[in-house]
């Protein structure tokens, strides 16, 4: 099933009806129902996969806590160490396996794989830690894994913060099913109203007769369409959860706004990099193997020897981000742009603080929109690898960035009254986005002028409806990250 | 203690690691931090700080950073 | 202001924005509006045409009165497909039973919806047919029967349910006709019969690649199938028809296989591309767009001729002395004949 469909819509009814009329004890159960009947809807091969995982985790962590039951913490380990090693190699192994036939058989991702199984994964990871209690009920834990409004694109959660919510019973606040449905149709605005309506010109702009200024064009378009289209489709999710009373974790905090990319990569896809920090970027830097050769390199060269753990543990994290996304080099590639971006900016702070005592341009009013303008372009222009397999090319056109200044918008496919839809879009964006900076949480400012709210809605509501590139003539609004 | 602060206050000379309590939640500590941190307490305490235990209660404060020192040590 | 009092305001606006954004089938595609026009009408009818375009602009049911009392109604649209023609005649027989429904079997070269052409092609198509159909379940048939088999789920189901959902955009497109037509519609036909006074001679051939195959498909016998046991079960004589449209081509294989059937199943056929001399058909000027359709002076014509075979051999009968008829049809005849004056070139 997809969100931007009926279906969905009705399917959604139908499941807060019936969420709200049962017994607050079994509202898990028929969460779980609905998760797996949204799931069908994708295939029930795609079920088998799910299932994999599911029973593989649970086996894995029970296991897992038995041994630590009857052994002390060093024993427990070494034994659990097998189980947790087959089990990360199964289901990371299916992964690889999926994310493969993708890339060279054009065979489709079972929906929402990348983000259950790192979910699920970060579970087992807990509880071999011993910082998780193994969930007993199987189906309490299929719940977790099968959580559907974060199966088209996350947000990735934990399971110490995930699953109390879902096991909990939920009274109906009307509240908050408002602010959710409030937050569901933002979404709406932004996937169906923005990012597809730039769709095709994204898709034009790609071609290899648009180099030049065109590449930049390509590159703030592209931007728009991811926005809309990942930060969208997060809020309905989010949305839909909080329709049922279940908070996940927010993915995006007005990622444009940031100044330099490591405060970036604390605003834009916040669930994944929170992951890759706990699960690989930490372990790894502490990692036995690191610390010897951290020791050895430091009597050589003192200075780089100390930062050695960080940098061969951003190294392998940023490498593993980039393999999330795609198999190709491409997102490797992407990642290994971002991590020197970081590291190499982190080495040169000194540098910029003596800069900065010297030039106190930080005092200047507009510098902050300079940073942030900075940001915006340079973490795009690293993003837009993300459209170009052939890693040749990508560098082939930013070379070509200022060889020429034509761009023809009016052969991307947009209308005059597109690009007026998406201009007035874009600002009210920014509006909302700097208000929500400002002055916090929108909906609930809104929450006491109740007439003003139903205006507001009402009319967001008309925008959806008849400016959505949904129907006819439309192409399919798939999510870009749903790929991944 | 005072090793300790030491250590902090190289990584970072303007905070005042005595009182500050958000160390991690008010972002003054990012993960670069974290990891130079731990090998630092490494060096100079010996202790090797598992990575289950990166975590914002054992370092939101120098306190609690010394109190999770301690309790390794004593492992 | 009350919660409900802002919901019936909210639904209220949607309804009459709804009504806005549909197209209007008045000026611009007249045909659209051909399927919604028989139901002020029902009832009272001998003789009911079923078909495509070459149904609804090529016979005048005004003449079919006037020269032997035949009450018809043509209930066609454009590039009607077989399935569509099933359930709208199986739709018509809840409203009445009439003496004869002709069927014209050109559309039993389109087996499957897949097989019509691209998407939106055919869903334009699809909607002037389907849009102003009553709701029933002829219609939810219908619109099912009509879908691919990817498009078969509740998306396109809703969006004929709530027909916003699928013109929305036409926001930006609204017209003059979009406001003047917001709240009521014009009769664009005569009994289902979209006039039309230009003159275009035929000129050339039409001439079309021969095919692989020329067996009609599964489906198209299938529905057929249906359309002769529903009259069989209300006692209604089917007549199958070819229409004297010079293009598409009717290759001869199909003829055979209409005739075929026809034999089978004791029913007339008459393939009226046959009888064009006995007709007086000039296609100089009864045609308005080159032979592809007649104007109104050749489907006066066909309609004199195919009048005596209805009346003669299929036993219609002449109502002209039946009291209540006479006067509507009196002011139908009168509007016929002004908007041919009115529209002569």
């Amino acid at each position: 099933m997809a969100f931007a469909s009926y279906s969905f819509l009705i399917f959604l009814a139908a499941l807060l009806v019936v969420y709200y009329t049962v017994p607050g004890r079994v509202q898990w159960v028929f969460l779980l129902a609905g998760s797996l009947l949204f799931y069908l809807g994708s295939g029930w091969q795609n079920l088998v996969y799910m299932l994999l995982t599911a029973t593989s985790t649970y086996a894995a962590t029970r296991l897992m806590e038995r041994n630590q039951r009857v052994f002390d913490r060093k024993t427990a380990k070494l034994r659990n160490r097998g189980w947790l090693l087959l089990c990360l190699g199964l289901n990371f192994g299916l992964l690889g396996v999926c994310k493969l036939r993708l890339t060279f058989e054009d065979l489709l991702l079972p929906m929402g794989i990348s983000f259950y199984m790192f979910q699920s994964m970060g579970y087992v990871l807990d509880v071999y830690r011993g910082s998780q209690r193994a969930e007993g009920n199987p189906a309490k834990l299929l719940l977790f894994v099968s959580y559907f409004p974060q199966l088209i694109q996350g947000p990735i959660s934990r399971f110490s913060e995930l699953g109390p919510r879902l096991l909990a019973s939920h009274p109906r606040n009307e509240e908050q099913i408002s602010f959710g449905l409030q937050r569901i149709l933002w979404g709406y605005f932004k996937k169906l109203v923005i990012a597809d309506r730039i769709a095709p010109a994204v898709a034009a702009l790609r071609g290899p007769e648009h180099t030049g200024l065109s590449f930049l064009v390509l590159t703030v378009f592209y931007a728009i369409q991811i926005y809309g289209d990942f930060t969208g489709g997060i809020d309905i999710a989010i949305g839909v959860s909080e329709t049922l009373g279940i908070r996940l974790p927010e993915n995006f905090v007005r990622p444009f706004f940031s100044k330099n990319t490591a405060e970036y990569w604390r605003r834009w896809h916040i669930t994944l990099g929170a992951w890759m920090k706990d699960y690989i970027f930490y372990p790894v830097s502490v990692s036995a193997p690191l610390r010897k050769l951290s020791k050895a390199a430091r009597r050589r060269w003192p200075k780089f020897g100390k930062r050695l753990p960080v940098y061969a543990a951003s190294l392998a994290t940023w490498c593993c981000t980039g393999i999330w996304h795609g198999v190709t080099p491409n997102f490797l590639l992407w990642g290994l742009l971002n991590c020197g971006v970081i590291v190499i900016s982190g080495e040169l702070t000194p540098l910029y603080e003596k800069f900065h005592s010297r030039f106190h341009l930080r005092e200047k009013g507009w510098y902050g929109g300079f940073e942030m303008l900075r940001t915006f372009f340079l973490m795009n222009l690293i993003r837009i690898v993300d459209l170009f397999p052939d890693v040749g090319e990508y560098f082939r056109r930013l070379g070509s960035l200022f060889t020429s200044w034509y761009v023809p918008f009016s052969d991307l496919g947009l209308t005059g009254l597109d690009y007026g839809i998406l201009f007035l879009g874009c600002m009210l964006l920014f509006a909302v986005s700097l208000l929500q900076e400002r002055k916090g949480s929108i909906r609930e400012l809104l929450w006491e002028h109740t007439r003003l709210r139903y205006i507001l809605m009402f009319l967001l509501f008309l925008t959806v409806l008849l400016m959505g590139n949904y129907g006819i003539g439309y192409e399919p609004g798939n999510f870009i990250y749903n790929q991944f | 203690m005072e090793k300790l602060l030491a250590i902090l206050r190289e990584i970072n000379p303007d905070v005042n690691f005595e009182t500050e309590e958000v160390l991690i939640d008010g972002g003054i500590l990012d993960s670069f931090d974290i990891v130079t941190l731990v090998a630092e307490i490494d060096d100079n305490f010996g202790v090797q700080i598992p990575a289950e235990a990166l975590t914002a209660e054992n370092f939101n404060s120098a306190r609690a950073l010394y109190d999770l020192i301690r309790r390794l040590e004593d492992a | 202001m009350k919660k409900c009092t802002f919901w019936a305001l909210c639904l209220g606006s949607l309804y009459l924005l709804q009504m806005l954004l549909v197209p209007k089938y008045m000026e611009q595609s007249p045909e659209g509006a051909l399927t919604g026009e028989y139901y002020p009408e029902a009832g009272n009818h001998d003789v009911i045409f079923i078909g495509d375009c070459e149904v609804y602009e090529n016979f005048s049911p005004i003449t079919l009165w006037q020269e032997y009392g035949i009450t018809s109604h043509i209930r066609g649209s454009a590039q009607q497909m077989i399935w569509q023609s099933y359930y709208l005649l199986e739709e018509t027989f809840q409203y009445e039973t009439p003496e004869v429904v002709v069927f014209n079997v050109l559309s039993m070269k389109y087996d499957t919806p897949q097989s019509t052409g691209s998407q939106s092609r055919r869903e334009a198509y699809n909607r002037m047919t389907l849009d102003t159909m009553r709701w029933s379940s002829s219609k939810w048939n219908a619109i099912l029967a009509s879908m691919t088999e990817e498009e078969r789920q509740w998306e396109a189901m809703a969006t004929y349910l709530v027909p916003i959902l699928r013109y929305h955009d036409r926001w930006s497109q609204l017209t003059n006709e979009d406001f003047s037509y917001w709240f009521h519609r014009d009769r664009v036909s005569h009994n289902g019969y979209l006039m039309q006074t230009g003159v275009k001679p035929y000129t050339d051939a039409y001439a079309e690649p021969p095919l692989a195959d020329y067996q009609f498909g599964e489906n198209s016998w299938h529905y057929l199938d249906k359309m002769v046991s529903l009259c069989a079960e209300y006692g209604t004589q089917l007549v199958l028809i070819k229409a004297p449209s010079l293009s598409p081509v009717w290759w001869p294989e199909w003829e055979e296989q209409i005739a075929e059937y026809a034999g089978k199943n004791d029913l007339l056929y008459i393939n009226m591309l046959t009888c064009q001399k006995e007709i007086g058909i000039d296609w100089s000027r009864d045609t308005y767009d080159a032979g592809l359709h007649l104007n109104v002076w050749g489907a006066e014509k066909v309609s004199r001729w195919l009048g005596k075979i209805l009346s003669g051999q299929c036993g219609v009968p002449d109502r002209r002395d039946q009291e209540g008829l006479a006067e509507i049809w009196a002011e139908k005849v009168l509007r016929y004949e002004s908007e041919k004056k009115e529209t002569q070139p």
